[in-house]
Protein backbone atom coordinates (compact mmCIF):
# COMPACT_ATOMS: atom_id res chain seq x y z
CA UNK A 1 0.00 0.00 0.00
CA UNK A 2 1.47 3.14 -0.92
CA UNK A 3 1.72 6.21 0.66
CA UNK A 4 -0.15 9.03 0.33
CA UNK A 5 0.43 12.70 1.04
CA UNK A 6 -2.77 15.21 0.57
CA UNK A 7 -2.70 19.00 0.60
CA UNK A 8 0.19 18.82 3.05
CA UNK A 9 0.97 22.46 5.16
CA UNK A 10 3.08 22.95 7.68
CA UNK A 11 3.70 26.45 8.84
CA UNK A 12 6.01 26.94 11.92
CA UNK A 13 5.43 29.35 14.41
CA UNK A 14 2.64 30.36 12.57
CA UNK A 15 0.47 33.41 14.03
CA UNK A 16 3.89 34.95 15.20
CA UNK A 17 6.54 37.21 13.65
CA UNK A 18 8.92 34.24 13.35
CA UNK A 19 6.43 32.49 11.17
CA UNK A 20 8.01 30.49 8.19
CA UNK A 21 5.98 28.08 6.05
CA UNK A 22 8.47 25.38 5.96
CA UNK A 23 5.65 22.89 3.34
CA UNK A 24 2.56 24.44 1.25
CA UNK A 25 0.16 22.21 -0.66
CA UNK A 26 2.00 18.95 -1.14
CA UNK A 27 0.79 16.11 -2.73
CA UNK A 28 2.81 13.26 -3.69
CA UNK A 29 1.67 9.44 -3.72
CA UNK A 30 4.39 6.88 -3.14
CA UNK A 31 4.01 3.33 -4.52
CA UNK A 32 5.63 0.19 -2.80
CA UNK A 33 9.05 -0.50 -3.74
CA UNK A 34 10.01 2.95 -5.31
CA UNK A 35 13.59 3.86 -5.03
CA UNK A 36 12.95 8.18 -4.92
CA UNK A 37 15.74 10.36 -4.79
CA UNK A 38 14.63 13.60 -2.62
CA UNK A 39 16.58 16.80 -3.61
CA UNK A 40 16.64 20.27 -2.62
CA UNK A 41 18.94 23.26 -1.08
CA UNK A 42 19.57 23.42 2.50
CA UNK A 43 16.55 24.71 3.46
CA UNK A 44 13.81 23.44 0.96
CA UNK A 45 11.73 21.77 2.79
CA UNK A 46 13.13 18.17 2.46
CA UNK A 47 13.76 17.32 6.08
CA UNK A 48 9.99 18.58 6.94
CA UNK A 49 8.86 16.49 4.25
CA UNK A 50 10.02 13.22 5.65
CA UNK A 51 9.71 14.20 9.43
CA UNK A 52 5.64 14.12 8.74
CA UNK A 53 6.06 10.96 6.85
CA UNK A 54 6.94 9.30 9.88
CA UNK A 55 4.29 11.23 12.51
CA UNK A 56 7.67 13.38 13.73
CA UNK A 57 6.00 16.62 12.88
CA UNK A 58 2.27 17.21 12.67
CA UNK A 59 0.66 19.01 9.71
CA UNK A 60 -0.72 22.34 10.26
CA UNK A 61 -3.64 21.23 7.38
CA UNK A 62 -3.61 18.69 5.10
CA UNK A 63 -2.54 15.00 5.63
CA UNK A 64 -0.97 11.82 5.13
CA UNK A 65 -2.29 8.11 4.51
CA UNK A 66 -0.01 5.23 5.02
CA UNK A 67 -1.66 1.79 4.28
CA UNK A 68 -5.05 4.04 3.34
CA UNK A 69 -5.25 5.32 7.04
CA UNK A 70 -5.15 8.55 7.75
CA UNK A 71 -2.11 8.86 10.74
CA UNK A 72 -3.66 11.99 11.73
CA UNK A 73 -6.85 9.68 13.10
CA UNK A 74 -7.34 10.35 16.84
CA UNK A 75 -6.84 6.16 17.49
CA UNK A 76 -4.23 6.10 14.94
CA UNK A 77 -1.36 4.33 16.31
CA UNK A 78 1.54 6.33 15.80
CA UNK A 79 4.07 3.89 17.38
CA UNK A 80 3.01 1.60 14.55
CA UNK A 81 3.94 4.06 12.07
CA UNK A 82 7.32 4.64 13.17
CA UNK A 83 8.36 1.12 13.12
CA UNK A 84 6.73 1.16 9.74
CA UNK A 85 8.37 3.95 8.11
CA UNK A 86 12.05 3.88 9.44
CA UNK A 87 13.96 6.99 9.28
CA UNK A 88 17.31 7.33 9.76
CA UNK A 89 18.96 10.99 10.37
CA UNK A 90 22.32 12.59 8.97
CA UNK A 91 25.28 10.98 10.89
CA UNK A 92 22.90 8.61 12.60
CA UNK A 93 26.21 7.08 13.90
CA UNK A 94 26.21 9.87 16.83
CA UNK A 95 23.05 8.45 18.38
CA UNK A 96 25.05 4.94 18.93
CA UNK A 97 25.35 4.42 22.35
CA UNK A 98 25.27 0.69 23.73
CA UNK A 99 28.82 -1.28 24.84
CA UNK A 100 28.54 -3.32 21.80
CA UNK A 101 27.14 -3.20 18.42
CA UNK A 102 24.71 -6.27 19.15
CA UNK A 103 22.94 -4.42 21.72
CA UNK A 104 22.68 -1.29 19.93
CA UNK A 105 20.73 -2.54 16.98
CA UNK A 106 18.71 -4.68 19.49
CA UNK A 107 17.58 -1.36 21.32
CA UNK A 108 14.65 -0.57 18.62
CA UNK A 109 12.90 -3.89 18.49
CA UNK A 110 13.39 -4.23 22.45
CA UNK A 111 11.36 -1.58 22.36
CA UNK A 112 8.69 -3.19 20.48
CA UNK A 113 7.99 -5.35 22.92
CA UNK A 114 9.14 -8.38 21.38
CA UNK A 115 10.37 -11.37 23.11
CA UNK A 116 14.37 -11.95 23.37
CA UNK A 117 14.55 -14.47 21.15
CA UNK A 118 12.68 -12.28 18.13
CA UNK A 119 14.64 -9.25 19.16
CA UNK A 120 17.92 -10.62 18.96
CA UNK A 121 17.00 -12.55 15.57
CA UNK A 122 15.82 -9.42 13.94
CA UNK A 123 19.37 -7.70 15.73
CA UNK A 124 21.30 -10.04 13.98
CA UNK A 125 19.19 -10.38 10.60
CA UNK A 126 19.63 -6.87 10.37
CA UNK A 127 23.68 -7.03 11.01
CA UNK A 128 23.77 -9.22 7.99
CA UNK A 129 22.08 -7.46 5.80
CA UNK A 130 24.02 -4.24 6.46
CA UNK A 131 27.27 -6.75 5.90
CA UNK A 132 28.69 -7.05 9.49
CA UNK A 133 30.48 -10.12 10.20
CA UNK A 134 30.23 -11.90 13.26
CA UNK A 135 33.26 -10.84 14.27
CA UNK A 136 32.13 -7.13 15.26
CA UNK A 137 28.70 -8.19 17.31
CA UNK A 138 30.11 -7.43 20.85
CA UNK A 139 33.06 -5.02 19.77
CA UNK A 140 32.09 -1.45 20.65
CA UNK A 141 30.42 0.67 18.01
CA UNK A 142 33.12 3.79 18.69
CA UNK A 143 35.98 1.75 18.01
CA UNK A 144 34.48 1.08 14.43
CA UNK A 145 35.39 2.95 11.06
CA UNK A 146 32.99 5.87 10.13
CA UNK A 147 31.73 3.74 7.41
CA UNK A 148 30.46 0.97 9.32
CA UNK A 149 29.56 3.02 12.21
CA UNK A 150 26.71 4.27 9.85
CA UNK A 151 25.89 0.80 9.18
CA UNK A 152 25.61 -0.51 12.53
CA UNK A 153 23.25 2.86 12.73
CA UNK A 154 21.08 1.55 9.54
CA UNK A 155 21.03 -1.59 10.65
CA UNK A 156 18.92 -0.19 13.89
CA UNK A 157 16.72 0.76 11.91
CA UNK A 158 16.63 -2.01 10.13
CA UNK A 159 15.38 -4.06 12.99
CA UNK A 160 12.14 -2.62 13.26
CA UNK A 161 11.69 -4.19 9.91
CA UNK A 162 9.94 -0.93 8.57
CA UNK A 163 8.02 -1.30 4.95
CA UNK A 164 9.73 2.42 3.61
CA UNK A 165 13.23 3.39 4.70
CA UNK A 166 14.49 6.66 4.69
CA UNK A 167 17.69 8.06 4.59
CA UNK A 168 18.60 11.63 4.81
CA UNK A 169 21.94 12.15 3.57
CA UNK A 170 23.46 8.69 4.87
CA UNK A 171 26.62 9.37 2.53
CA UNK A 172 28.05 12.80 4.34
CA UNK A 173 31.64 12.80 5.23
CA UNK A 174 32.04 9.38 3.57
CA UNK A 175 35.06 8.44 1.42
CA UNK A 176 34.02 7.71 -2.10
CA UNK A 177 34.20 4.02 -1.76
CA UNK A 178 32.54 4.92 1.34
CA UNK A 179 29.55 6.32 -0.57
CA UNK A 180 29.41 3.16 -3.09
CA UNK A 181 29.43 0.61 -0.51
CA UNK A 182 26.50 2.52 1.57
CA UNK A 183 24.48 3.08 -1.68
CA UNK A 184 25.30 -0.12 -3.24
CA UNK A 185 24.21 -2.25 0.43
CA UNK A 186 20.39 0.49 0.40
CA UNK A 187 20.18 -0.67 -3.50
CA UNK A 188 20.84 -4.13 -2.31
CA UNK A 189 18.14 -3.73 0.54
CA UNK A 190 15.36 -2.45 -1.71
CA UNK A 191 15.93 -5.00 -4.53
CA UNK A 192 15.76 -8.06 -2.26
CA UNK A 193 13.20 -6.42 0.62
CA UNK A 194 10.89 -4.50 -1.83
CA UNK A 195 11.11 -2.06 0.61
CA UNK A 196 10.39 1.46 -0.24
CA UNK A 197 13.28 3.66 -0.46
CA UNK A 198 13.37 7.69 0.14
CA UNK A 199 16.85 8.95 -0.09
CA UNK A 200 17.86 12.44 0.83
CA UNK A 201 20.90 13.72 -1.24
CA UNK A 202 23.00 16.68 -2.07
CA UNK A 203 25.08 14.26 -4.77
CA UNK A 204 23.30 14.96 -8.35
CA UNK A 205 25.65 12.03 -9.45
CA UNK A 206 24.52 9.47 -6.88
CA UNK A 207 20.81 10.47 -7.49
CA UNK A 208 21.03 9.92 -10.90
CA UNK A 209 22.67 6.40 -10.69
CA UNK A 210 20.43 4.87 -8.40
CA UNK A 211 16.79 6.49 -7.96
CA UNK A 212 13.67 5.56 -10.04
CA UNK A 213 12.71 8.51 -9.53
CA UNK A 214 13.25 12.59 -8.11
CA UNK A 215 11.27 14.78 -6.56
CA UNK A 216 12.63 18.44 -5.75
CA UNK A 217 11.59 20.78 -3.35
CA UNK A 218 12.33 24.25 -3.64
CA UNK A 219 11.00 27.14 -1.32
CA UNK A 220 8.75 24.24 0.12
CA UNK A 221 6.73 22.79 -2.60
CA UNK A 222 7.81 20.15 -5.46
CA UNK A 223 9.08 21.67 -8.05
CA UNK A 224 9.55 18.45 -10.37
CA UNK A 225 9.00 14.78 -9.97
CA UNK A 226 10.18 11.96 -12.45
CA UNK A 227 12.59 10.05 -13.38
CA UNK A 228 16.03 11.14 -13.86
CA UNK A 229 16.15 11.79 -17.04
CA UNK A 230 13.40 14.06 -16.95
CA UNK A 231 14.16 15.96 -14.30
CA UNK A 232 17.69 16.47 -15.39
CA UNK A 233 16.68 18.23 -18.52
CA UNK A 234 15.35 20.91 -16.63
CA UNK A 235 18.80 21.40 -15.71
CA UNK A 236 18.77 25.27 -15.99
CA UNK A 237 15.87 25.47 -13.54
CA UNK A 238 17.69 23.01 -11.31
CA UNK A 239 20.43 25.59 -11.21
CA UNK A 240 18.38 28.97 -10.39
CA UNK A 241 17.71 26.68 -7.27
CA UNK A 242 20.92 26.00 -6.08
CA UNK A 243 20.84 22.62 -7.16
CA UNK A 244 22.49 20.70 -10.95
CA UNK A 245 22.76 18.45 -13.58
CA UNK A 246 25.02 15.21 -12.49
CA UNK A 247 28.84 16.01 -14.41
CA UNK A 248 28.25 13.99 -17.36
CA UNK A 249 25.34 16.15 -18.41
CA UNK A 250 27.38 19.45 -19.07
CA UNK A 251 29.91 17.39 -20.76
CA UNK A 252 27.20 16.66 -22.72
CA UNK A 253 26.10 19.78 -23.74
CA UNK A 254 29.54 21.45 -24.26
CA UNK A 255 30.19 18.62 -26.78
CA UNK A 256 26.94 19.16 -28.94
CA UNK A 257 27.88 22.79 -28.33
CA UNK A 258 31.26 22.54 -30.33
CA UNK A 259 30.04 20.54 -32.91
CA UNK A 260 29.60 17.03 -31.75
CA UNK A 261 26.54 15.41 -32.75
CA UNK A 262 25.19 13.72 -29.83
CA UNK A 263 22.19 13.33 -27.10
CA UNK A 264 22.41 15.52 -24.17
CA UNK A 265 20.34 13.25 -21.76
CA UNK A 266 22.83 11.05 -20.19
CA UNK A 267 23.17 11.15 -16.63
CA UNK A 268 25.41 8.25 -16.08
CA UNK A 269 28.98 7.60 -17.20
CA UNK A 270 27.80 4.57 -18.51
CA UNK A 271 25.59 6.47 -20.47
CA UNK A 272 27.67 9.27 -21.55
CA UNK A 273 29.92 6.52 -22.87
CA UNK A 274 27.98 4.75 -24.74
CA UNK A 275 26.40 7.77 -26.67
CA UNK A 276 29.85 9.45 -27.29
CA UNK A 277 31.15 5.73 -28.35
CA UNK A 278 28.12 5.65 -30.84
CA UNK A 279 28.97 9.33 -32.19
CA UNK A 280 32.11 8.24 -32.92
CA UNK A 281 30.89 4.99 -34.80
CA UNK A 282 32.49 2.60 -33.06
CA UNK B 1 61.12 29.75 2.77
CA UNK B 2 58.43 27.08 3.01
CA UNK B 3 55.08 28.44 4.46
CA UNK B 4 55.04 24.71 6.10
CA UNK B 5 57.91 22.12 6.73
CA UNK B 6 56.60 18.64 7.97
CA UNK B 7 59.61 16.38 9.08
CA UNK B 8 59.69 12.47 9.51
CA UNK B 9 56.23 13.02 11.56
CA UNK B 10 54.98 10.62 14.00
CA UNK B 11 52.08 10.29 15.92
CA UNK B 12 50.92 7.83 17.95
CA UNK B 13 48.12 7.42 20.44
CA UNK B 14 47.73 5.40 23.05
CA UNK B 15 44.46 3.09 23.57
CA UNK B 16 43.38 2.54 26.76
CA UNK B 17 40.61 0.47 28.23
CA UNK B 18 38.36 1.25 31.03
CA UNK B 19 40.09 0.81 34.24
CA UNK B 20 43.03 2.85 31.81
CA UNK B 21 45.50 0.13 31.04
CA UNK B 22 47.05 0.46 28.07
CA UNK B 23 45.59 -1.74 25.17
CA UNK B 24 47.63 -0.39 22.87
CA UNK B 25 49.46 1.40 20.10
CA UNK B 26 47.99 3.59 17.08
CA UNK B 27 49.98 5.10 14.75
CA UNK B 28 47.95 7.42 12.99
CA UNK B 29 50.78 9.75 11.44
CA UNK B 30 53.63 7.44 10.03
CA UNK B 31 56.42 9.41 8.92
CA UNK B 32 55.46 12.38 7.09
CA UNK B 33 57.36 14.63 4.88
CA UNK B 34 55.80 17.41 3.62
CA UNK B 35 57.33 20.98 2.29
CA UNK B 36 54.14 23.84 1.20
CA UNK B 37 55.41 26.88 -0.09
CA UNK B 38 53.73 30.08 0.75
CA UNK B 39 51.17 31.15 -1.76
CA UNK B 40 50.53 27.50 -2.66
CA UNK B 41 47.10 25.64 -2.85
CA UNK B 42 47.66 22.15 -1.66
CA UNK B 43 45.03 19.24 -1.76
CA UNK B 44 44.84 16.60 0.43
CA UNK B 45 43.06 13.08 -0.22
CA UNK B 46 42.42 10.04 1.66
CA UNK B 47 39.99 7.53 2.77
CA UNK B 48 38.12 8.11 6.04
CA UNK B 49 40.96 7.10 9.10
CA UNK B 50 44.20 7.65 6.41
CA UNK B 51 45.16 10.11 8.86
CA UNK B 52 43.98 13.28 7.30
CA UNK B 53 42.84 15.23 9.63
CA UNK B 54 45.39 14.06 12.25
CA UNK B 55 48.04 15.47 9.98
CA UNK B 56 45.74 19.06 9.56
CA UNK B 57 45.43 19.37 13.47
CA UNK B 58 49.78 19.29 13.66
CA UNK B 59 49.61 22.45 11.38
CA UNK B 60 48.36 24.96 13.77
CA UNK B 61 49.60 23.26 16.67
CA UNK B 62 46.37 21.29 18.12
CA UNK B 63 48.26 18.21 18.23
CA UNK B 64 51.83 18.18 18.84
CA UNK B 65 54.49 15.29 17.25
CA UNK B 66 55.40 12.25 18.76
CA UNK B 67 58.21 12.21 16.86
CA UNK B 68 59.67 14.28 14.03
CA UNK B 69 58.84 18.05 13.28
CA UNK B 70 56.65 21.00 12.19
CA UNK B 71 58.02 24.37 11.59
CA UNK B 72 54.73 26.52 10.76
CA UNK B 73 55.95 29.93 9.08
CA UNK B 74 59.72 28.65 10.23
CA UNK B 75 58.19 27.86 13.96
CA UNK B 76 58.64 24.87 15.84
CA UNK B 77 55.32 23.95 16.92
CA UNK B 78 56.82 22.03 20.08
CA UNK B 79 57.91 25.45 21.77
CA UNK B 80 55.16 26.50 23.65
CA UNK B 81 56.42 30.61 23.10
CA UNK B 82 55.75 30.06 19.41
CA UNK B 83 52.05 28.70 19.95
CA UNK B 84 49.85 32.38 19.44
CA UNK B 85 52.43 33.23 16.58
CA UNK B 86 51.56 29.72 14.59
CA UNK B 87 47.61 30.16 15.46
CA UNK B 88 47.96 33.28 13.63
CA UNK B 89 50.10 32.39 10.73
CA UNK B 90 48.05 29.01 9.90
CA UNK B 91 44.22 29.64 10.41
CA UNK B 92 41.77 26.44 10.17
CA UNK B 93 38.25 25.90 9.14
CA UNK B 94 35.98 22.72 10.07
CA UNK B 95 33.89 20.66 9.11
CA UNK B 96 30.37 21.79 10.87
CA UNK B 97 29.73 25.39 10.52
CA UNK B 98 27.43 25.39 13.13
CA UNK B 99 30.22 24.50 15.76
CA UNK B 100 33.01 27.55 15.03
CA UNK B 101 29.91 30.27 15.28
CA UNK B 102 29.44 31.58 18.53
CA UNK B 103 28.76 35.84 17.78
CA UNK B 104 24.75 36.51 17.68
CA UNK B 105 25.45 38.92 14.43
CA UNK B 106 27.88 38.03 11.24
CA UNK B 107 30.29 40.77 11.92
CA UNK B 108 30.65 39.93 15.82
CA UNK B 109 31.83 36.44 14.84
CA UNK B 110 34.02 37.81 12.00
CA UNK B 111 35.26 39.82 14.64
CA UNK B 112 36.00 37.79 17.71
CA UNK B 113 39.60 36.18 16.45
CA UNK B 114 40.82 39.44 15.58
CA UNK B 115 39.35 40.68 19.12
CA UNK B 116 41.15 37.85 20.64
CA UNK B 117 44.58 38.98 19.01
CA UNK B 118 44.30 42.38 21.20
CA UNK B 119 44.01 44.54 17.86
CA UNK B 120 42.90 47.71 18.46
CA UNK B 121 38.65 48.15 18.00
CA UNK B 122 39.02 50.53 14.92
CA UNK B 123 41.46 47.95 13.09
CA UNK B 124 39.11 44.95 14.44
CA UNK B 125 36.41 46.73 11.84
CA UNK B 126 38.34 47.63 9.30
CA UNK B 127 39.20 43.64 9.15
CA UNK B 128 35.52 42.81 9.75
CA UNK B 129 34.78 44.58 6.43
CA UNK B 130 37.40 43.45 4.01
CA UNK B 131 37.05 39.52 5.45
CA UNK B 132 33.82 40.11 4.64
CA UNK B 133 33.75 41.37 1.60
CA UNK B 134 36.56 38.97 0.36
CA UNK B 135 34.39 36.14 1.02
CA UNK B 136 31.16 37.54 -0.72
CA UNK B 137 29.54 38.06 2.28
CA UNK B 138 29.73 41.30 3.46
CA UNK B 139 25.33 42.40 2.62
CA UNK B 140 25.11 39.81 5.33
CA UNK B 141 26.84 41.68 8.20
CA UNK B 142 23.87 42.49 10.22
CA UNK B 143 22.37 39.36 9.79
CA UNK B 144 21.90 36.39 12.17
CA UNK B 145 24.09 33.19 11.30
CA UNK B 146 20.94 31.39 12.24
CA UNK B 147 19.32 32.47 9.18
CA UNK B 148 22.17 31.93 6.76
CA UNK B 149 22.45 28.64 4.47
CA UNK B 150 25.17 26.13 5.18
CA UNK B 151 27.25 27.77 2.46
CA UNK B 152 27.24 31.33 4.24
CA UNK B 153 27.87 30.05 7.00
CA UNK B 154 30.69 28.32 6.37
CA UNK B 155 32.19 31.63 4.06
CA UNK B 156 31.67 33.62 7.50
CA UNK B 157 33.86 30.95 9.51
CA UNK B 158 36.49 31.36 6.53
CA UNK B 159 36.22 34.99 6.85
CA UNK B 160 36.48 34.93 10.67
CA UNK B 161 39.73 33.00 9.74
CA UNK B 162 41.18 36.20 7.41
CA UNK B 163 40.44 38.81 10.00
CA UNK B 164 43.06 37.13 11.77
CA UNK B 165 45.34 37.74 8.51
CA UNK B 166 46.90 34.02 8.77
CA UNK B 167 49.44 33.78 5.64
CA UNK B 168 47.93 29.78 5.70
CA UNK B 169 44.16 28.64 5.57
CA UNK B 170 44.04 24.71 6.31
CA UNK B 171 40.65 23.55 5.84
CA UNK B 172 39.50 19.93 7.08
CA UNK B 173 36.30 19.04 4.47
CA UNK B 174 34.18 22.60 4.67
CA UNK B 175 31.91 21.32 1.93
CA UNK B 176 30.95 18.17 3.39
CA UNK B 177 27.58 19.52 4.74
CA UNK B 178 26.51 21.94 1.67
CA UNK B 179 24.19 21.18 -1.12
CA UNK B 180 25.98 22.12 -4.57
CA UNK B 181 25.66 25.77 -4.63
CA UNK B 182 26.89 25.98 -1.31
CA UNK B 183 29.95 23.38 -2.34
CA UNK B 184 30.83 26.13 -5.27
CA UNK B 185 30.38 28.91 -3.30
CA UNK B 186 32.71 28.28 -0.50
CA UNK B 187 35.42 26.26 -3.24
CA UNK B 188 35.27 29.84 -5.33
CA UNK B 189 35.95 31.90 -1.85
CA UNK B 190 39.14 29.44 -1.45
CA UNK B 191 40.60 29.95 -4.61
CA UNK B 192 40.17 33.67 -4.82
CA UNK B 193 41.93 34.18 -1.09
CA UNK B 194 44.48 32.06 -2.86
CA UNK B 195 44.92 33.45 -6.43
CA UNK B 196 44.09 37.34 -5.15
CA UNK B 197 44.99 37.43 -1.74
CA UNK B 198 48.01 35.09 -2.38
CA UNK B 199 46.99 32.97 0.98
CA UNK B 200 48.36 29.66 0.86
CA UNK B 201 45.37 27.14 1.15
CA UNK B 202 45.83 23.36 2.57
CA UNK B 203 42.42 21.51 1.58
CA UNK B 204 41.48 18.53 2.58
CA UNK B 205 38.61 16.86 0.82
CA UNK B 206 36.40 13.66 -0.45
CA UNK B 207 35.48 15.66 -3.24
CA UNK B 208 37.54 14.76 -6.38
CA UNK B 209 36.09 18.02 -8.43
CA UNK B 210 37.50 20.45 -6.05
CA UNK B 211 41.20 19.19 -6.39
CA UNK B 212 41.72 19.87 -9.92
CA UNK B 213 42.88 23.24 -9.18
CA UNK B 214 45.71 22.81 -6.83
CA UNK B 215 49.19 23.40 -7.53
CA UNK B 216 49.66 19.81 -5.78
CA UNK B 217 47.96 16.86 -4.68
CA UNK B 218 48.63 15.21 -1.30
CA UNK B 219 47.09 11.22 -1.28
CA UNK B 220 47.32 9.35 2.42
CA UNK B 221 47.05 6.18 3.44
CA UNK B 222 47.62 4.17 6.69
CA UNK B 223 49.09 7.64 7.80
CA UNK B 224 51.05 7.84 4.81
CA UNK B 225 51.42 10.04 2.15
CA UNK B 226 51.02 7.46 -0.51
CA UNK B 227 50.90 9.48 -3.30
CA UNK B 228 51.90 12.86 -4.40
CA UNK B 229 52.21 15.55 -7.26
CA UNK B 230 50.18 17.72 -9.75
CA UNK B 231 46.50 17.04 -10.37
CA UNK B 232 46.95 15.80 -13.39
CA UNK B 233 49.81 12.74 -12.28
CA UNK B 234 47.52 11.96 -9.34
CA UNK B 235 44.10 11.49 -11.47
CA UNK B 236 45.96 9.55 -13.83
CA UNK B 237 46.04 7.07 -11.71
CA UNK B 238 42.80 5.78 -11.49
CA UNK B 239 43.28 2.46 -10.37
CA UNK B 240 45.12 3.21 -8.07
CA UNK B 241 42.93 5.73 -6.64
CA UNK B 242 40.06 3.06 -6.63
CA UNK B 243 42.03 0.80 -4.65
CA UNK B 244 43.06 3.46 -1.76
CA UNK B 245 39.29 4.05 -1.60
CA UNK B 246 38.94 7.49 -3.32
CA UNK B 247 38.09 7.93 -6.93
CA UNK B 248 38.53 10.59 -9.74
CA UNK B 249 36.88 13.32 -11.43
CA UNK B 250 33.50 12.98 -13.19
CA UNK B 251 35.09 13.65 -16.30
CA UNK B 252 38.22 12.21 -15.78
CA UNK B 253 36.27 8.88 -15.02
CA UNK B 254 34.43 9.23 -18.34
CA UNK B 255 37.66 9.50 -20.67
CA UNK B 256 38.88 6.41 -18.64
CA UNK B 257 35.77 4.27 -19.39
CA UNK B 258 35.99 6.03 -23.51
CA UNK B 259 39.79 4.62 -23.25
CA UNK B 260 39.23 1.24 -22.12
CA UNK B 261 36.56 0.90 -25.01
CA UNK B 262 39.14 1.55 -27.30
CA UNK B 263 39.11 5.52 -27.85
CA UNK B 264 42.58 6.58 -28.12
CA UNK B 265 43.12 9.38 -25.23
CA UNK B 266 45.63 10.18 -22.61
CA UNK B 267 45.54 9.55 -19.25
CA UNK B 268 44.80 12.57 -16.63
CA UNK B 269 42.11 14.75 -18.41
CA UNK B 270 40.61 17.11 -16.11
CA UNK B 271 38.41 19.31 -17.66
CA UNK B 272 35.60 18.77 -20.39
CA UNK B 273 37.21 21.25 -22.89
CA UNK B 274 40.39 18.96 -22.81
CA UNK B 275 38.44 15.69 -23.26
CA UNK B 276 36.75 17.40 -26.05
CA UNK B 277 39.91 18.91 -27.75
CA UNK B 278 41.57 15.14 -27.60
CA UNK B 279 37.89 13.46 -28.89
CA UNK B 280 38.33 16.03 -31.54
CA UNK B 281 41.75 14.95 -33.13
CA UNK B 282 40.52 11.12 -32.58
CA UNK B 283 36.78 11.72 -34.53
Amino acid sequence: MPIIVDHLNCIYEAGTAMEVVALSDINLVIPDGQFIGLIGHTGSGKSSLIQHLNGLIKASSGTVYFNGEDIYDEDYDLKKLRSKVGLVFQYPEHQLFEVDVFSDVCYGPKNLGLSKKDVELRAYKALKMVGMDDEYFYQSPFDLSGGQKRRVAIAGVLAMEPEVLILDEPTAGLDPKGRDEILGLIKKLQAETGMTIILVSHSMEDVANYVDRIIVMNGGSVMLDGVPKDVFAHYKELEEVGLAAPAVTYIMQQMKEQGFDVGTDATTIAEARDEILRALGR
Amino acid sequence: MNIIDVSKLVFEYIRRDDEGNVEGITTAIDHVDMEIKQGDFVAVLGHNGSGKSTLAKHLNAILYPSEGTVWVDGKDTQEEENLIPIRKSAGMVFQNPDNQIIGQIVEEDVGFGPENLGVETKQIWERVEESLKAVGMYKYRKKSPNRLSGGQKQRVSIAGVLAMHPKCIILDEPTAMLDPSGRKEVIRAVRALNEVEGITVILITHYMEEVIHADKVYVMDKGRVEMQGTPKEIFAQVDKLRSLRLSVPQVTLLAHELKKSGVALPDGILTTQELIEELKKVR
